[in-house]
């Protein structure tokens, strides 16, 4: 267990690294001088020369690369080009938002899907399984934002039981703050949970094929306990790795949904971000995500293990 | 009354037929041994006694058990019948229990379902049981998990389940066959003392005349879903009133014909093999402790002639795989040489391999994992003839891949069939026509036949030792089946632990062998003709 673990934990600071060097060197070779667009178009060579070696634009690639990890490692993500408050402020601002609302799509889109794949591999062929199934294709194929602007128009515009968009921060208080990431998280969730259910379903239908349920049956289990009590477990590691990969996917699509309900989230921070050229942000914002995604790896690489006693003894 | 009365059973899995009217009956305390090619309907008949059937297959006649009719019992008293009064065991305990559970968790599952115990009783007969079928606590700990067990402790543990609450019936469904033969004897040894100590009837499925020969006390032939033959074990095997009876028998024992015009006395040394050894590096316990290392084989030297057939024995485990596995340079000797006509053949990159693969083929078990379910025939024989140095035309191929096949019989016709539309036994013969394709001069076969039923592997026997007598193919073959060594093989090596612990002329160490691990594979053997003279003695 231990080695397994030991393992991957130093797997994923090499990704960390390796996942640095590349959100640095792209952001290197992207056209357009940071300097030079904080002062605008009208600056003298002299002042853009200036704030270049105010800000240490003008040192080699290797000192900055070092600088910036090190600043990394220290929480000190530099200062925002724009805003010209430290990154890592506006960061934690931001992921007030953009935490709960993937939190909450994670716990919704699991809370819909196994129950779901559960009932549909249950009652495998029949009628209700063809439908769920047939909903679940239909939840994979439509795209969230499209599903955002149904929401809206529908519980916003037409029912006025939620805000259409905005967010009043959480000094407004709970429920109302929750109130406005309600349909951003169904948006994000839906499309989520329509593949997990379906993973889950023929996860569940492949271990149902296996020897040992044969074994439990004749046992004398019923098909329902059999479900539960042998087959569930066993269908998890596939569950698992969908769940961590669709996190990764989750964070992506908060960029598409912030953007559809007006939420000041680390999506749109990265988004304003690149059309302004504040690379600084980016980059810690990137590196933020590249962090969560690993971390997530992790947590699911040593969840295997919790599940699965064959991977314990492994490196 | 009987405790397990079949009566006019017939069972159609759609629209095929797998059951005609077959009778069956089982006293308690009785061994009744149903016996059949693959396909014959035995797991079927088993299944339709659990009740445990695929979800299109249709029932008629009667099942009575311990005067319960099953066909017509509900689902709720099947599941009270199940691991209480009727206990199941199965072939393939590598994939029996549930891996992401401890042994102690899957057996006690059943007695806390069927008796409602507390915990500490529940556990308590959990390690009785596992006691009684040879997995003591105090090295078989209840928190073990069935990857931590070999083969045939896994199936200890599956004996455990299904006789944990003292069925009345048992059965166990071909529960040796993927074993080798001394774990088969000691299973089957098992199954044999707690059907006595609990008068369980005992219903055993085999596709082997010899392993039943020895324990059932009566005998049901099953063949295309129809009872063919049925009655008290010696009379049946003895008399072998039932043409079909005879078949088995015969093919279970058969020898093929060798001819003697291609014996090993030609050209000379064709395999050396010197001190060979294949060392395996465990993981690491501790981040600072000592990798563990295997030795899967230890110093191995013995010499193959050109034709010779010879056979390398052992149970599973010895290492006997791993060995041919090098010799056929799919792996390397962590130490030794192995050569081929003088030429040293472990140390060679894989394009100098070449043109030596083309004189070394391989055979392996499984002939259906071993081909592409999606080529064709033709596709798959002709696979090997890419080692040759100069490329075919598609004329030469084609009349390459013909002879090949009538060599092993098979018509050219049939080379455009895909995998699945050949039966077992063709798909061994296309394995052995893709090993002959380019004429090698060595086969190695790592146990060739003994995924087939006995009739088919009397016949790819046959054809082995012909290939040999045709075109002096000499062969390693690989196997845990004495009956295999003695049928086609010269000599034999007797491999224990990594090391070859016997060797000699295959006759004279079957016969009378002389170390501790040819003495246990002998006597473990399943043979029909020593175990009726024991049962006709026995019965005066």
């Amino acid at each position: 267990m231990l080695s397994y673990a030991s393992k991957r934990v130093l797997i994923g600071i090499a990704t960390m690294l390796a996942a640095s060097i590349v959100v640095f060197a792209v952001l290197e070779v992207v056209p357009g001088d940071p300097a030079r667009l904080m002062l605008g178009m009208n600056a003298t060579e002299d002042a853009v020369r200036a704030l270049q070696e105010q800000m240490g634009l003008n040192q080699p690639l290797l000192v900055r690369y070092f600088h910036w990890l090190g600043g990394l490692l220290t929480g000190n993500l530099g200062r925002s080009y724009t805003y010209a408050v430290p990154v890592i402020d506006l960061i934690t601002e931001r992921i007030a938002v953009s935490l709960p609302l993937a939190l909450i799509s994670l716990a919704l889109s699991t809370t819909i899907a196994l129950p779901v794949g559960l009932f549909s591999a249950s009652r495998r062929g029949t009628i209700s399984d063809t439908a769920t199934m047939g909903a679940a294709q239909i939840g994979v194929a439509i795209p969230n934002f499209w599903f955002a602007l149904l929401l809206v128009y529908i519980f916003a515009v037409t029912l006025r039981l939620v805000p259409a968009g905005g967010f009043p921060g959480w000094s407004a208080g709970m429920w109302p703050a929750l109130k406005s990431l309600i349909l951003p998280s169904i948006a994000l969730a839906l499309p989520q949970a329509a593949i997990l259910a379906r993973v889950t379903r023929s996860a569940l239908l492949d271990v149902l094929g296996e020897d040992y349920i044969r074994t439990a049956r004749a046992k004398g289990l019923t098909r329902r306990s059999v479900l539960y009590r042998h087959a569930l477990r066993n269908a998890l590691i596939p569950i698992l790795t969908i769940l961590g990969l669709q996190f990764a996917f989750l964070l992506a699509g908060t960029i598409i949904i912030e953007n559809v309900f007006y939420l000041p989230g680390l999506g749109r921070l990265v988004f304003q971000a690149i059309t302004q050229r504040d690379l600084i942000v980016v980059e810690g914002v990137v590196m933020l995500l590249v962090a969560t995604v690993i971390l997530i790896n992790l947590l699911v690489d040593l969840s295997y293990a919790v599940v699965d006693p064959r991977l314990r003894g492994r490196t | 009354m009987a405790l397990l009365d079949i009566k006019g059973l017939s069972l159609k899995i759609g629209a095929f037929s797998v059951l005609e009217r077959v009778n069956l009956a089982i006293e308690p305390g009785e061994i009744h041994a149903l016996v059949g090619e693959s396909g014959s309907g035995k797991s079927m008949t088993a299944l339709s006694v659990m009740k445990l059937l695929p979800g299109n297959a249709r029932a008629e006649g009667q099942i009575h058990f311990n005067g319960t009719d099953i066909l017509g019992a509900s689902e709720a008293d099947m599941c009270k019948l199940r691991g209480d009064d009727i206990g199941m065991v199965f072939q393939e305990p590598m994939t029996a229990l549930n891996p992401v559970k401890t042994i102690g968790e899957q057996v006690a599952e059943g007695i806390r379902l069927h008796t409602g115990a507390s915990r500490a009783v529940t556990e308590e007969r959990t390690r009785a049981i596992l006691d009684r079928v040879g997995l003591p606590s105090a090295k078989f700990p209840l928190g073990r998990y069935p990857h931590e067990l070999s083969g045939g402790q896994r199936q200890r543990v599956v004996i455990a389940i299904a006789c944990a609450l003292k069925p009345k019936l048992l059965i166990a469904d071909e529960p040796t066959t993927a074993l080798d033969v001394v774990l088969q004897a000691q299973i089957l040894d098992l199954l044999q003392s707690l059907v006595y100590e609990e008068k369980m009837g005992l219903l055993l499925i085999s596709h082997d005349l010899a392993v039943v020969a020895d324990i059932a006390d009566s005998i049901t032939v099953l063949r295309h879903g129809e009872v063919m033959d049925h009655g008290e074990t010696t009379q049946i095997l003895t008399e072998q009133a039932h043409p079909y009876t005879r078949k088995l028998a015969q093919a279970s024992m058969h020898v093929p014909e060798r001819s003697s015009s291609h014996r090993w006395d030609g050209d000379g040394t064709l395999l050396s093999v010197r001190n060979v050894e294949r060392i395996y590096r465990g993981h690491r316990t501790g981040l600072f402790s000592r990798r563990e290392t295997n030795k899967a084989v230890d110093n191995v030297s013995f010499d193959l002639q050109s034709g010779q057939s010879m056979a390398l024995v052992g149970r599973s485990g010895c290492g006997k795989s791993t060995l041919a596995r090098m010799i056929i340079a799919l792996d390397r000797p962590t130490g030794g040489e192995i050569a081929l006509w003088s030429q040293r053949i472990d140390d060679l990159s894989e394009d100098a391999l070449r043109p030596v693969r083309r004189n070394m083929q391989v055979v392996f078990q499984d002939p259906y994992g071993s081909f592409n379910p999606r080529h064709k025939a033709e596709r798959l024989v002709a696979e090997p003839l890419y080692l040759l140095d100069t490329p075919l035309s598609v004329a030469e191929k084609r009349s390459r891949v013909d002879t090949a096949l009538e060599r092993v019989g098979i018509s050219p016709r049939d080379r455009d069939k895909y995998p699945h539309e050949f039966s077992g036994g063709q798909r061994q013969r296309l394995a052995i026509a893709r090993a002959i394709i380019t004429e090698p001069k060595l086969i190695v076969a790592d146990e060739p036949v003994s995924a087939l039923d006995v009739s088919i592997r009397a016949q790819i026997l046959d054809l082995f030792a012909d290939l040999n007598g045709r075109l002096g193919i000499a062969y390693l073959f690989i196997t845990h089946d004495l009956a295999v060594a003695r049928a086609i093989t010269d000599t034999v090596m007797v491999m224990s632990d990594g090391k070859i612990v016997e060797r000699g002329p295959t006759g004279e160490v079957l016969r009378n062998p002389r170390s501790d691990a040819g003495r246990a594979l002998v006597e473990a053997s399943p043979d029909l003709h020593k175990a009726l003279a024991r049962r006709i003695g026995e019965q005066g």
